[in-house]
Parts: C-alpha cells; structure tokens; sequence
C-alpha cells in the first residue's frame, strides 16, 4: 500500500507528477547519450576492419593468437588477484584495529589510512620509482629484482585501493552485534573462537564486496601499471598503447572488451551477494564496543603504525622527490620541478583539473541527487524507473579506460550531433560524472530512502508541490550527503587518469593526465610535483569542506542534534 | 437517508494490485460532519480505501464523489482534503511554526495572515508554547497533534487520518481520541479515520465500516454493529463472542443443544442448521441444581483484567473450545468462582445473533 502502487492511465496527473514524468524521461537520454550509446560503439568498433567494415569476431581471433597481446590478460589477472589478497587481508586487521579493539589514536590512523584517496594513483608509483627504482635507496631489498613490474604495480596498487576496501570493512564491522560477543563469552569460547566464529562471519559479506571492488580497481587500473609496469603489460597499457602508440582502434576496443568481461562479472557477483545480504542490524542489535586487552591491543597498534609508516613513505617520498634537486646526486631543496619543463603541459594542465574538477562536482551533484530522488520517490512510470536504475548502476563495472575509449569512438564520429563536445572541456565533465556515477548514486538513494515516504503525500494535500518541498525539505534534510557527494566527484576528478587519458585536448590537458606524461618523458621529478599539487588541492578542498561542513550544517541541521 | 447530506459518496469502488485484490466493489455514504472509521485488520484495503480518497491510490475503477464532486479521477492536490499519517510525516528540519505554516504558504497569505493562522491551531492543539521547537524535541503524541495542526491549516473540508494512533503508548492513545474526539464535535469537519483497533473505533466513531479482504462487512453505529453483527466475522472481530451450535426449530424457536430458546429465526427455514453467536458478558450463572434448566461447565481458567474476569469454561456447549464469560469484578456471586469450580450456564436470548452455516 504505498505510494508506487500501480497507477493506472486514468487518473489526471499533478503537475508535480509531469515534472517527474518529463525528468524520468530526460535522464534515460541522457543515459543513452553517454553511456549506452558510446558503448555500443565500442562494441561495433571492435567488430570492424580498420577501413569500417564489418568484420564479426575476426579481431577477436587475432587477438587470441597473439600471444604478446593475450599474456596481458594473465598479468593483469595476477596482479589483481595478489593486491586484492594483500589488500583484503590488511585492510581487515586495519578496519579490526579500529572497531573491535582499544587501540589509542584511533581517529589519526583513520585519517592516515584514507590520505591514499587524495593523491592520484600513480603517486604512489612514483614514490616507489624513488624507493626502489634504478636509483632507489631501498633498492637492494627487492635483492635483484625490479620494482618496474609486478611488485612495483602490487605495491603501488595496495596503497591506493586500502582505503576503499578499509571503508567497506569498516562499516560492516561496526554492524557487529554486541549480543553475539556476549553470547561467545557466557559460553565460554576462547578469544581466537571468538573471532573466527562471530567477527569473521559477521563481515562476510564486507569481505566479498571488498574483493570484488579491488580485483576490479586492480584489473582495470591504468595509471600504476603505466608509470610503475615497464615491460610487464596489463589489458589497460595494452589497450593505451594500441590506440595512441599504434594508431590501431579496432585492437584498441577488442582489448576493452576483453577488459570489460571480468569487470562486468566480478559486478554482477558482487550485486548478487549484497542482494542475500539481509539487514544485519536489526533495530534490536546492540553495538559492540571493545573491552581492552593488552597483547592484541599492542600487537595491532604495532600494525597500525606500519601501515602509517608506509602511508607516509609513500606520500612523503613523492613530496621529497617533488622538491629535490637531482636525485640522487644533489639532494638540495628546490621548487624548479613547480616550474614544469614542458609547455602546456604545467600549471595550465593544473588550473584545468580544478575547472574540470568543480563542473564535475557540481553539475554531477545536482544530476545524481536529483536523479536519485525521481527514482525513488515518483509515481509514475515505475517500468521507466527500474530501467533508469539499473542503468545507474552500470558506470560502476565500466573501467575508466574502456569508458574514455567509447567516448573517442562515439563522439569523434563525424556524423553524431554530439560531435562538438569532442576535445573540450565537456566531454571531460560528461565522462567523469559518468564514470563515478554509481557511488554517489547509490549514497544519494540510501540518504533519501530514509525520508519518511509520506512527505510527498502531504505536500501534495497541502497543495504544495513535490518541487518546491524537494527544495525546502529533502535538498536541507540531505545536504550532509549532498556535500559528501560533492567531495567525493571532486577529489576523484582530481584524480581520475583512466577516464580522462583519451578524452583531453592541447587545451584541456589535466594535472593527472600531465603527470604521467613528465613520468614517460623522464622527468619524474616534475611527475611527483604534479601529483603533489593534486593532494595540496584536495587536502585544500577536503579542509574547506569540513570548514563548510562545521558551519552551513550547524545551521541547517541543527533539528538534528537537539 | 436525505441524499443532499451525502457529502462523500463512493460508488462500486475496485482495486487490484497485479495479483492481489485490495478492494471489491466498496460502495459507501458519508454524511457532512460524521466522524466515521474505517475498521479492519492489517491487510482488509481500510488504507488502500483511504488513500483511493485522497488520490495518492488509483482505483482500478468506480467513481467518488466529494460535495457532487466527481474527484476520482483529480489527482491529489486537486482534491479537498487534510491528511494525517501514522508517521505523521512531520518535516524534521522545519519547526513546529513552520510545519504548520507549510501548506498556508504556498497559499499566497501574507505574513500577518500566516502568523495569525497557525497561532490559533496551536493554541486549538495546546502547544503554543513549542512554536519554535522541532518535530524531534516534541514527545508523539505532540508530534501527532502537529501533524492534525497542519492538516487543518489549510481549513479542508475532508479530514483523512491513517492510524494516527497506533504509533503512541496505551495512555496518549486514549487520551488523543478524546482529544480527537473533541475537536471534531468543535469543527463538525467531516472525518474519517484508518484503524485496526477496535476498541478506538467503537469509542470514537459515530459510524463503522467494518472491512475485511477489500469488502465492507458492516456498516452502522458502534452500538448496532455491537449488539447486532451482521455475519460471524464481524461479531468475532469486534469485541469477544462465543460461537455455539444450534438448529432452528420454528420461527420463533432456537434449539441450541437441547435447549429451546424463544428467539427471531424468521429469516431461517425450519431445521437448519446455524451459528450462534453470544457475547461474553450476556452468559449467565445460575444457581439451580436441576440440570435440565441450563448446561454446565467446569472453570479452566480465569484471567484477571481489571474491572471484569474473564472466565474460561469447558464445557459440552462448545465441544472444540473454551466458553468466555466475562463477569464484572463487583457483580456479587454466592458461590465463589474458582479453577475447577463447577457452574450452571444460562443462555439467554439477550445479545444473541445467529448465522448461516458456512459449510
């Protein structure tokens, strides 16, 4: 009985269900426009010959008996699989450490552990080049072997995708229930029981969503791989070196597919489980809370320490790298790598990250809150909005590359009204609000889930309309959501490389995008300061935003806490 | 029934959900100023039928009319109606103030008009005091005096109220029907009320409409479909009853187990056989020894509640279940009622109803 009953054609509309209607109806455009159709682009592309005729699978089959191009496959298979060992095995003693101990300092190390999302991927890799590379100071730990490759690409990979899968475990292990510890306790089982029999289980499901959502930011990485990789060739540098080295589109979009497949399974896989996932806490659920214990609060502290340790090597040596003179000859301090070599390149590159990266926050907050709000609390069209759903959800299994990659191939088509978006500034906001659509999608329904489902019914007795109540009600009730929506698109449009690496022009070229390119030219030095200026401006705007945060949302939340 | 004071009229009303009939051809009148509730357990359509009302349901087809009005097919904010539900739905991030302000707004008042407004429906809720305060630092029962304030803003001529009790401790709850109760004799706003409790119905409606599976069982005042349900559902639904066995023997003949009883069967056929059903506090003790003149039972169990104890007897009366009688905690009895006690139980025609047989 409630307010997505099926509504039969006989009923007049209130204008406020027009709206929605004309808006449900907007949003399946838009998605068709950049998403479905570059996709299907992609796809046709893949299945022609270079002169745009069609040529069914024969690209796969050249492909396949490739073997340079096909052993990428498996690399990119292994790396992913051993970071997403190491990192589901580390992010959860860490999430552990946090919510099930007493460990001191508990609100630094989260706050260390989640630095990694500011700074581009590819820092780290960087970092790593001065650690460990043909002139690195820790060089002789790898004891002969080379950091360019599978190690250096796990390692830089661990650091960048610890604090995403700290988060999901973080949260499913504050769901614990404080009612089953009691209960392993009056039965008498040992602390190691306890442990295996409730804090285990208990984050199952957080432990599959975190390897799903690993192996793919891994598998589908192509930042790291490009910097740190060398010879050891991945699907992503693959598919990047075959269209911008080779010229060769058509390998280009087959790889992405090959790509694509895993992506798309290990999402589906992960949708299934989190679908069996019922509520864990239910309203009569108790929340643990530690009791100390000496061994394992030391051991874990300990532990903690390290994974701080390596937080601020890597971030620490990519500043240091930033600002030394000729490593490792001339170690004297200077800012000359600010002052990148390459024309540009530079600080325009930089300047353009921040323009991109605040028409994406904002034209993208706007689009999915709204967006999220029709699909949850119209009436009508209810067919209309489960496609528009689901459709939402897609961006997540789409890696960023083969996203760019569709891009090219849709918009660069000379016949598609769209095509004066290719090579400005729109095209790279359009991408990036698509590529990191799902997440901020998926924050904005759960914040608007929990609005009571009656308030549209009341407006709309009191002869209000659902619009003017979306403005006065549920934009103040949601705004903490919708700053951290804003934050989010910010930071990883900052960040992104794979999204973007196709889509730039001479004139929008990006600060992440600029940093690989000084790493491929030599100059890693100015690659590191390039990646720094992206964490100065994140710290920069995370900081405004708490600032915001404190002050807007004292005011307009203040309901909240009384 | 004058058919001018017929202010909501809802004609052969359906609705189905894909596979699920929520309701079956309801058709119903309510007169202008009637407090009418509609009773039901969880699942009978009472909500369906009251959101149908309201627009926020479309009926899959019949017709309602409001004041002549055919508004079954307006959509919501062109009907005319004020609605509170059991959430109450309060905006939690505007004050009281401005709750009730919320619909008088958008009405193009001016300030002075709005202000004025919502200060005489705090002062009609008795919360003056919490203008300024927020839905979250109001107890429920405020909140839900809120929600009705707001409802009323707008001076609808349709008042809808979806369990707006059922979320408030037993004391609010019998205190706010009286409220309730009293505020509709003061503004005489047609009204109609969404309850699954009985006891709220019959204390506060001036009519019921019993519901069950989509369909309107009964109909009538509180007393009537007390004294007089219409079918056993009704008469198990609202309030306790115990169903007997009985055969009619003549048109003014109800022979239940044995015994004759003078009793109206006139609209049954000699011999057959048919539901009795009485009321708890209708069966009567006796003292008599002679076994003829009543049945017996044995005391199973007795439940204390207060004013009355609930009796739970064995007895070949109701070979399947336990007779309830209810007896008032200061009637006098001579002989002292306890378990295993042995009683004479006297059936009387008084709160009697029979059915027909279902099998």
């Amino acid at each position: 009985m409630n307010i997505f009953g099926v509504i039969s054609e006989k009923i007049a509309l209130d204008q406020s269900d027009k709206i929605g209607k004309v808006l449900v109806y907007i949003y399946l455009l838009l998605f068709f426009c950049f998403l479905i159709l570059p996709l299907i682009a992609l796809m046709s592309k893949s299945m022609q010959n270079s002169d745009g005729e069609f040529i069914g699978l024969a690209n796969f089959a050249i492909y396949l008996k490739e073997p340079a191009l096909f052993s990428s496959f498996f690399n990119s298979l292994f790396v992913a699989v051993i970071s997403t060992v190491i990192v589901v095995i580390l992010g959860f003693l860490y999430a552990f450490a946090l919510q099930c101990t007493c460990i001191p300092l508990k609100g630094f190390f989260r706050l260390i552990a989640l630095v990694p999302l500011l700074s581009p991927s590819i820092l780290a890799a960087i970092a790593l080049v001065y650690w460990f590379g043909n002139q690195g100071i820790l060089k002789s730990m790898l004891m002969g072997n080379s950091i360019y490759g599978p190690i250096g690409i796990i390692m830089a990979s661990v650091y960048w995708t610890f604090p995403h899968a700290l988060m999901i475990l973080s949260t499913s292990l504050s769901l614990s229930d404080a009612r089953l510890y009691e209960a392993s306790e009056v039965l008498k089982a040992s602390k190691l029981k306890t442990f295996l029999t409730v804090t285990v289980p208990g984050a199952k499901y957080g432990i599959i969503s975190t390897t799903f959502v690993v192996f793919t930011q891994v598998f589908t990485d192509f930042g790291v791989p490009k910097v740190i990789g060398g010879n050891y060739n991945v699907l992503a540098t693959d598919i990047y070196r075959e269209v911008v080295g080779m010229q060769n589109f058509q390998m280009g979009a087959v790889i992405s597919i090959v790509l694509l497949i895993p992506a798309l399974l290990a999402f589906a896989m992960d949708q299934y489980s989190r679908k069996k996932q019922t509520a864990q806490l239910t309203s009569r659920a108790v929340v643990y809370s530690p009791k100390p214990d000496k061994l394992r609060d030391t051991i874990l502290l300990i532990y903690c320490l390290i994974i701080t340790v390596y937080v601020v090597m890597m971030i620490g040596m990519a500043q240091f790298g930033a600002l030394v003179k000729f490593w490792p000859y001339n170690l004297s301090l200077t800012l000359e790598h600010y002052n990148f070599e390459v024309a540009g390149l530079g600080w325009n590159s930089f300047f353009n990250s921040i323009r991109m990266s605040l028409y994406t926050a904002f034209f993208g907050t706007i689009i999915i809150f709204i967006g999220s709000y029709i699909i949850e609390k119209m009436r009508s069209d209810k067919k209309m909005r489960d496609v528009l759903q689901l459709i939402a959800l897609m961006p997540m299994a789409i890696p960023g590359i083969v996203l760019g990659l569709s891009y090219i191939f849709f918009f660069n088509m000379a016949d598609n009204p769209l095509n004066f978006m290719y090579a400005t500034m729109s095209i790279l906001v359009v991408n990036t609000v698509v590529h990191f659509y799902t997440v901020s999608h998926l924050s904005s329904i759960t914040a608007i889930k929990k609005l009571d489902p009656e308030f549209e019914s009341v407006s709309l007795s009191l002869k209000v309309p659902v619009y003017k109540m979306f403005v006065r009600v549920t934009l103040p009730v949601c705004l903490p959501t919708v700053f951290d929506i804003f934050i989010y698109l910010f930071c990883n449009a900052m960040t992104t490389v794979s999204g973007v690496i196709f889509l730039y022009s001479y004139n929008t070229t990006l600060a992440s995008v600029s940093s690989i390119h000084l790493d491929e030219q030599g100059d890693v030095a100015g690659a590191a300061a390039m990646a720094m200026l992206i964490v100065y401006i994140s710290f920069l705007v995370r900081g405004i935003h708490s600032l915001i945060s404190v002050s807007v949302l004292k005011r307009t939340q203040a309901w909240r806490n009384i | 029934m004058n058919k001018e004071a017929n202010y909501l009229k809802i004609h052969q009303l359906n609705k189905s959900f894909e596979q699920f009939t929520a309701l079956e051809d309801v058709s119903i009148n309510i007169q202008k100023g009637e407090f009418v509730c509609f009773l039901g357990p969880s699942g009978c359509g009472k909500t369906t039928l009251l959101r149908c009302i309201a627009g926020l349901e479309t009926q899959s087809s019949g017709t309602i009319l409001q004041d002549n009005r055919l508004i079954s097919r307006l959509p919501t904010s062109k009907r005319d109606f004020g609605i509170v539900f059991q959430s109450y739905a309060l905006f939690p991030n505007l004050s009281c103030f401005e709750n009730i302000a919320y619909g008088l707004k958008n009405q193009r008042w001016s300030k002075y008009a709005v202000s004025t407004r919502v200060e005489e429906l705090l002062e009609l809720i008795g919360l003056s005091s919490h203008a300024k305060k927020y839905p979250s630092q109001l107890s429920g029962g405020e909140q839900q005096r809120v929600a009705l304030a707001r409802a009323l803003a707008t001076s609808p001529s349709l008042l809808l109220l979806d369990e707006p009790l059922s979320a408030l401790d037993a004391k609010v709850r019998v205190y706010l029907r009286q409220e309730l109760k009293n505020l509709h004799r003061r503004l005489g706003l047609t009204t109609i009320m969404v309850t699954h409790d009985q006891e709220e119905a019959l204390s506060i409606a001036d009519r019921i409409f019993v519901m069950k599976d989509g369909r309107i069982m009964q109909s009538g005042s509180p007393e009537e479909i007390y004294a007089n349900p219409d079918n056993p559902f009704v008469a198990n639904f609202i309030g306790m009853t115990n169903f007997l066995e009985g055969i009619v023997k003549g048109p003014m003949q109800l022979d239940i187990m044995g015994k004759i009883i003078a009793f109206d069967c006139k609209s049954f056929h000699e011999g057959e056989k048919v539901k009795v059903a009485i009321r708890p506090e209708a069966i009567e003790f006796t003292q008599s020894s002679k076994k003829e003149d009543g049945f017996s039972g044995n005391v199973v169990e007795i439940e204390f509640l207060g004013s009355f104890r609930r009796i739970h007897i064995e007895t070949s009366l109701m070979p399947n279940e336990l007779m309830i009688v209810d007896k008032p905690i200061l009637e006098k009895s001579k002989k002292k009622i306890k378990i295993g006690s042995e009683l004479n139980i006297n059936i009387s025609s008084n709160f009697l109803n029979i059915y027909k047989k279902d099998k």
